[in-house]
């Protein structure tokens, strides 16, 4: 179980990363989204499967929505400037 | 500023967030060590003392209801603070936008994931005191097929079974019915928001005493919480889409 804790935690860390250092936000956004699946991964390795389904609904689909939709307002906005 | 002085800034606080982060590892109990009696308690009690299976609901909707309903009114006011920041000159006029998604097979997909969805989100609400899951991942599962919805199908369709005025009233009744059975309780001369009901077998759909309606009341209001935010950011788009 260790190894298989050890890979997983290594995913996040190096997703948070991808995450942080990415420059466009639309990239971001998707990163992010498959960065809260490799939380969603440890917590189900680590025995916590209610967090894992908070997780997975609030990182997978309501944060990446309200993001999204957030980014292309502002991207509608700049256009019309 | 200069370069040198941001870098000089830089390095002090990273000094100090290093020294503080080092000295809060260097305590931690080693990995995988629980050191703690109140988890291994829970677990050995919620099964005989609240005839709850899943003692992570147990603790969320019974042995600590008043910090979930802490959560529950925070969502409240976020959804409500969405809402207020958004909502300054709403378009109900919606012909004329133009919907992007036009292929059938996304539609077929989309409102059959919509349909999943909502059983899903039903089946976690309704087993939280079973399996994992429960009032809030239910509510957002539920919250997220109407998202679907308007992903795949159309916005128009979207419009017609989530408007902003079918989400609040969701929220506000299951935000008011939580805190409506903290009351019944003190009716009932026991403490904010204690168990008053036959707990019944456990393991069984109906075991959990008056927890099950704290449970669904959640499930309400973060379905209509998140719908709330949903349609909020949606409709927002769509005005600048209609412009």
């Amino acid at each position: 179980m260790v190894p298989l804790q050890s890979v997983c935690l290594l995913f996040v860390a190096l997703g948070a990363l991808a995450v942080v250092v990415t420059q466009d936000v639309v990239r971001q956004a998707i990163l992010f989204s498959i960065y809260g699946f490799s939380l969603v991964v440890l917590f189900v390795i680590f025995q916590a499967p209610d967090v894992a389904l908070s997780a997975l609904v609030v990182g997978g689909i309501a944060y990446p929505l309200v993001l999204v939709s957030a980014i292309a307002r502002v991207a509608a906005q700049r256009k019309r400037k | 500023m200069s370069t040198r002085i941001r870098f000089v800034i830089f390095a002090l606080g990273a000094l100090g967030l290093g020294a503080l982060l080092v000295h809060g590892v260097v305590d931690l109990p080693s990995f995988g060590n629980y050191p703690g009696p109140y988890g291994d308690l829970i677990a050995k009690l919620a099964p005989k003392e609240r005839h709850m299976v899943n003692t992570v609901t147990a603790v969320v909707f019974d042995y600590r209801g008043f910090d979930t309903m802490g959560e529950e009114l925070l969502l409240f006011g976020a959804a409500s603070a969405v809402a207020l920041l958004l909502r300054e000159r709403r378009e109900e006029d919606v012909h004329g936008v133009d919907d992007r998604v036009t292929s059938p097979a996304v539609r077929g997909v989309g409102a059959l994931a919509a349909v999943m969805l909502l059983v899903i989100g039903l089946n976690v609400v309704s087993h939280g005191f079973i399996t994992p899951g429960g009032g809030f991942q239910g509510g957002v599962i539920l919250a997220s097929a109407f998202a679907v919805v308007f992903l795949t199908v159309e916005y128009r369709a979207y419009r017609e079974i989530a408007t902003t005025s079918f989400g609040e009233p969701v929220e506000a009744f299951g935000a008011g019915a939580y805190v409506g059975l903290g009351l019944v309780a003190l009716g009932f001369g026991l403490s904010f928001l204690q168990n008053f009901m036959e707990l019944g077998i456990p393991g069984r759909l109906s075991s959990g005493g008056s927890a099950i309606f704290v449970n669904f009341s959640s499930a309400l209001a973060v379905f209509g919480g998140f719908l709330v935010i949903f349609s909020e950011y949606i409709e927002e788009n769509m005005r600048e889409r209609h412009q």
